[in-house]
């Protein structure tokens, strides 16, 4: 298998600058993704912690629906569904067939979608874990409730959030190779391309779990950092 | 609404639930094993850098990844194939099994560990003071107070490899989301049939939450307001 190992090289015949793109590709569509999770999830907690009881019943069936279904359906729906509704208005609008919608957009919806889903467990964790006398005192000085959010709860909640919403993000990276079913090319659909070309499946998955174990390891030590500097303020905490 | 066209889609669909069951339960039962052996390792020096190393490499990689490395990887080798082991490694089902074992032994190991960690020291002593062997300890003190304190997370791991079977639909195995991917080739009605398979591994997940609740109540009463 060594003498194979040129395939993954940045020479003539080597794969390594496609497999590069692939793994940028995958993380532009993880990071989408979690960015769209966080902005559910943010809503999510906002509806099952608001007084509002039909806001928080939303909330809570978007929760145990999306951490209940498996991730590889939920793609398929919002791939292969995505196109038949897209061909419904479409054929009903009166243009002309075939239709089909990106794999990018249907990756990044459904997985964003599932990580809002855990992301609001953990923002949940983290709102609750904010001292309620500083609620209070942003009240009584009078801030309004986006300023209540921005200055008082976000900071304080963020620092609690930053390891859950580390394991999330480690989840979104192992979701998105699921993306690959769309045919979108990233690195688990140009591993499995490049494997079926060149028959040396054993390398290039591989390849792959190395791409991924990269990536996993690099935001570990990303989001360590990040809880490190968070904690700065912190009496004590700060080695 | 097409009521006959539903209940034949639910009658397929449910064709597939012995075998999404079946994976799920040898999956976790396998991965219970593996993930205690772990854990026992994790005592020696060597142990445990083998035991991280396993949970490194299955934690950080896709469990799609994984399962192509076994199902197309593997087969590749020579000595694979002309070993006893080809018979299984052959078929999609042995794959899909070992994979989702494999992977669930990494995340199990580090809840049981967490667990472990939680054991407090005093109750392995008192137990040693009065004469049990070191297996006797594992069975009677260490572990139920170790499982206990591990079903929460490990409701959730049960719940995720539940989905995870799903992912055998990749190397052709016919589970529930298998089925529903013939369906959909056949008939184009995507959101329907996936959504139904949907909910039926909903109603599983609601069914395995229900029970661990309830398994978690039964073993730790004090801590629901209930008298001892």
């Amino acid at each position: 298998m060594t003498s194979e190992l040129y395939l993954l090289g940045f020479g003539p015949e080597g794969w390594g600058p496609v497999l590069a793109r692939a793994g940028l590709m995958t993380l532009a569509v993880s990071l989408s993704a979690f960015l769209l999770g966080t902005m559910l999830g943010t809503l999510a907690v906002c509806g099952r912690v608001s007084g509002n009881a039909l806001a928080r019943r939303i909330a809570e069936i978007y929760v145990v629906v999306l951490r209940g279904v498996p991730d590889l359906l939920v793609i398929f729906l919002f791939y292969f569904g995505g196109r038949q509704v897209v061909a419904f208005f479409g054929t009903a609008l009166g243009f002309e067939g075939p239709f089909d919608i990106s794999g990018f957009a249907a990756g990044m919806l459904a997985i964003g979608l599932i990580s809002g889903a855990g992301q609001s467990e953990v923002l949940r964790g983290a709102y609750q874990a904010v001292p309620k006398g500083t609620l209070e005192a942003g009240r009584v000085v009078g801030m309004t409730r986006w300023q209540l959010f921005r200055r008082v709860i976000a900071p304080q909640a963020m620092v609690t959030a930053i390891p859950g919403m580390g394991n999330q993000w480690q989840s979104v990276i192992k979701e998105s190779a699921l993306v690959s079913v769309t045919g979108l090319v990233e690195t688990m659909r140009q591993v499995s391309i490049a494997a079926g070309t060149t028959q040396e499946h054993f390398l290039f998955y591989t390849a792959a779990a190395i791409i991924y174990l990269i990536i996993t390891t690099l935001s570990d030590q990303v989001f360590r950092l990040l809880e490190r500097r968070s904690m700065a303020g912190y009496a004590g905490a700060s080695r | 609404m097409d009521v006959p066209y539903f209940a034949s889609l639910f009658r397929d669909l449910l064709s597939g639930l012995p075998l999404t069951l079946n994976l799920a339960f040898l999956a976790l039962l396998g991965g219970f094993v593996l993930a205690l052996l772990l854990n026992l390792a994790r005592t020696t020096r060597t142990g445990t850098a083998i035991a991280g190393t396993y949970v490194f490499f299955f934690r950080g990689t896709p469990l799609l990844v994984q399962l192509f490395m076994i199902y197309f990887g593997i087969a590749q080798f020579e000595f694979i194939r002309s070993s006893f082991l080809w018979p299984l490694l052959r078929e999609p089902y042995w794959c899909g099994l070992i994979a989702l074992m494999l992977n669930d032994a990494a995340y199990t190991s580090e809840i049981l560990r967490g667990g472990l960690r939680a054991v407090p020291r005093g109750t392995q002593e008192a137990a040693r003071v009065s004469g049990m062997s070191s297996l006797q300890i594992l069975r009677r003190v260490t572990l139920p107070i170790a499982v206990r304190q591990a079903l929460p997370a490990y409701s959730n791991e049960i719940i995720s490899m539940l989905k995870s079977t799903a992912l055998v639909s990749m190397i052709s195995l016919m589970d529930v989301t298998g089925i529903a991917r013939e369906a959909v080739a056949e008939t184009w009605r995507a959101v329907e049939i996936f959504l139904c398979a949907g909910l039926i591994y909903l109603v599983l997940s609601l069914i395995v939450t229900r029970a661990t609740s309830r398994a978690e109540r039964a073993l730790s009463p004090w801590q629901f307001g209930a008298r001892q």
